[in-house]
């Protein structure tokens, strides 16, 4: 049974159409990511889940039950704030059991969720201090703690680590999925990072506008994207996307590339080779990870669908567990991932292995993939 | 060469230093200067005023004008001083004190928190109100008050004062209310608060430092007001300002300095007393916002 389903939820401000129609379902026990840049209405959707904001039309069901017309406390949903929302003349055990103590739930029982609780997110110690004595990972917890203390149908989060320094947020990533497999919660979360939305969801729904420009899960995004935007926004760094010409040699079907010398031949994937026909001679965007650009280390069997080049090299960006190339392909920069011991020299040419297995096409006007 | 340039440094500091403390200490002896003069006369006899001169130090120290004063001057034909009106003016500058920056409260919380269509139009209108002159009003307010029944009355006065505060009162609670992040009403509405709840139990829990400037702000307007209390009431139900004013002008041949003196700081202590106690909370709550951190 699904325990949230959005139908064709549409939200207006005045003129503006902020959501365009937005169906997605979540499963039981799922964690569904939503990612996107800045204003295309990922809080504004998760308002309208919670019941803070109405739809202009639309459905909303969270376990089963139509929730248009019920208001947030009805919902059975509880909600963690990027600002953490903490309520600041309360006690940490005063913010977790503030929801409880409205409901009227005894006094006993209020104690055992709040102990409950606390245990589950190693806050006990904090229990009596005010919000503006804590540091903000533990402002962090405390509202994870307020969510859980009311053990809703369904998590919302808003951007919950955005405000925690890098080291803490990924400690706390890996605790918001341990929490999530533990507890067997459904979560709708919202977040900018891309690996955040990587690792943490089961599946992603990618955007733009108003609009959910792709929902799959985060390998199927990432190997497979629905279109040219979301090419471009999932990955770090993103995809390389470069326009080029199709062309076809020995039977097939492929895009023709140059580094500023002679042009060379990139066959397209077999699955493609039909999609691609109809484009021989037109231009198309080619998109290709860094990782599928990578150094001439024999890895593996010889494979055919593996293409080794001379090229010159730009720039040298070491990063660490692999070092990042910019070259140049059809005058746009790109960007290959090598293995750090590889010697590559900015302004010297490298040997460079293209892998085309997952090469993936776009229409350069109307944006959508060729297949 | 360091040395002599910190020697000249902490010479220039030290003139500096001096030229600031003259001033301030001419300074507040200017403004002390009055309620010293007040003070030392009320407590003179008349024929130590006569005969000394207005900042000599009194001969000896008696009571009798403060007495005076409080319980047995006359003003007009009454003759029981001025502590029936000193009641009048707490019983109507009490509650409307409480009163206005209740609403005011309420108000903030209103137009920050639950926006509705209109809200910044009223809003702005409510500004203006903080701008009317109270002459302005004075004859609409007394058709009002004639038409509510409360004309010259205690609750009139309550009325009135709670009316003409509400702008300023709404005003301050509004830009203290902004700084509240909308986070908070949020997670309380799925917490399950209602629209009072919230109020209650978060956002007026956040305000003691705009309450007090609230208080201070109503209580040091209302205690001091003239215009409304002389129009809007008579008699035995004037305020202490308007009794001053009448004690003062009562003349019965000799005029009692002592006991005018005794009379103005009486109707000046309440104001007084209200900033000594919460004066320092003032700025702080003018500046502060509402979140720590
Ligand atoms: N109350 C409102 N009135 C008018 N427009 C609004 C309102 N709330 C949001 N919007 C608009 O709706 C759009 C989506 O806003 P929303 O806050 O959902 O974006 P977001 O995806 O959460 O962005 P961010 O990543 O910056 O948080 C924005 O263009 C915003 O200006
Ligand atoms: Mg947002």
């Amino acid at each position: 049974m699904s325990t949230l389903s959005i139908i064709n939820v549409k939200k207006r401000y005045g003129p503006v159409e902020v959501l365009k129609g937005i169906n997605i379902d979540v499963e039981d026990g799922e964690f569904l990511i939503l990612v996107g840049p800045s204003g295309c209405g990922k809080s504004t959707l998760l308002n309208m889940i919670a019941g803070l904001d109405t739809i202009s039309s639309g459905e909303i069901a969270i376990g089963g039950r139509v929730v248009n017309d019920l208001s947030p406390k009805d919902r059975d949903i509880a909600m963690v704030f990027q600002s953490y929302a903490l309520y600041p003349n309360m006690t940490v055990r005063n913010n977790i059991s503030f929801g409880l103590k409205i409901r009227k739930i005894p006094k006993d029982q209020q104690e055992e969720t709040v102990n409950r609780v606390a245990k589950l997110l190693q806050i006990e110690a904090l229990l009596d201090r005010m919000p503006s004595q804590l540091s903000g990972g533990q402002r962090q917890r405390v509202a994870m703690g307020r969510a859980l203390a009311r053990d809703p149908a369904l998590f919302l989060f808003d951007e919950p680590l955005s405000n925690l320094d890098a080291k803490l947020r990924v400690e706390m990533r890996a605790e918001i999925k341990l929490l999530h497999e533990r507890l067997d919660a459904t979560i709708v979360y919202v977040t900018h990072d891309q690996i955040e939305a990587m690792t943490l969801g089961d599946r992603i729904a990618v955007m733009k506008g108003g609009e959910v420009h792709q929902l799959a899960s985060p390998q199927q995004v990432y190997d497979d994207p629905a279109d040219l935007f979301v090419a471009g926004f999932i990955g770090s760094p993103p995809m390389n996307l470069i326009r080029a010409s199709v062309a076809s040699k020995e039977g097939k079907i492929g895009v023709d590339l140059h580094d500023g010398g002679e042009t060379f031949f990139l066959a397209a994937p077999d699955a493609v080779q039909s999609g691609l026909s109809a484009w021989n001679g037109r231009e198309v965007i080619v998109g290709i990870r860094p990782e599928q650009i990578t150094d001439d280390m024999a890895r593996g069997p010889e494979r055919t669908d593996r293409v080794k080049r001379n090229v010159k090299v730009d720039v040298v960006h070491p990063t660490g567990p692999d070092t990042l190339v910019l070259i140049q392909l059809n005058d746009t920069p790109v960007t290959c991932r090598v293995h750090p011991e590889t010697r590559v020299r900015s302004g010297d040419t490298a040997d460079l292995m293209f892998d085309l297995s997952k090469l993936v096409f776009f229409d350069p006007d109307k944006e959508t993939r060729i297949r | 060469m360091a040395d002599t340039y910190q020697t000249q440094t902490a010479g220039s500091q030290w003139l500096g230093r001096a030229v600031l403390y003259a001033l301030l200490v001419v300074f507040a002896v200017y403004y002390l200067m009055p309620l010293f003069v007040m003070v030392t006369t009320s407590v003179k006899t008349l024929d130590d005023i006569r005969a000394g001169n207005l900042i000599a130090l009194p001969q000896e120290i008696s009571f009798a004008a403060w007495f005076k004063a409080w319980g047995t001057a006359c003003i007009g034909v009454e003759c029981n001083g001025l502590k029936g009106n000193f009641l009048n003016s707490v019983s109507f500058v009490v509650p409307a004190v409480l009163i206005s920056t209740l609403v005011g409260a309420f108000n903030g919380y209103v137009l920050t928190m639950w926006r509705f269509r209109g809200s910044d139009v009223l809003f702005t209108m409510l500004l203006l109100g903080c701008f009317i002159p109270f002459q302005v009003i004075l004859l609409p307010m007394a058709q009002t008050l004639g038409y509510l029944g409360i004309a010259n009355s205690i609750p009139g006065l309550i009325f009135v004062h709670v009316v003409y505060g509400l702008a300023f009162t709404t005003l301050f609670f509004r830009n203290f209310y902004v700084t509240v992040p909308s986070d908070l009403t949020k997670a309380a509405r799925i917490d399950g608060a209602g629209f009072f709840t919230i109020f209650w139990r978060i956002i007026l829990p956040l305000s003691p430092a705009i309450i007090v400037v609230s208080v201070i702000w109503q209580f040091t307007q209302i205690w001091n007001d003239f215009l409304f209390g002389v129009v809007f009431s008579s008699g035995d139900r004037q305020p202490i300002t308007v009794a001053l004013n009448n004690l003062v002008n009562t003349s019965t041949g000799v005029k009692e300095y002592n006991v005018d003196m005794s009379a103005a700081i009486i109707a000046g202590l309440p104001t007084l007393f209200v900033y000594i106690v919460a004066g320092k909370y003032f700025l702080r709550g003018l500046t502060a916002g509402a979140v720590k951190g």
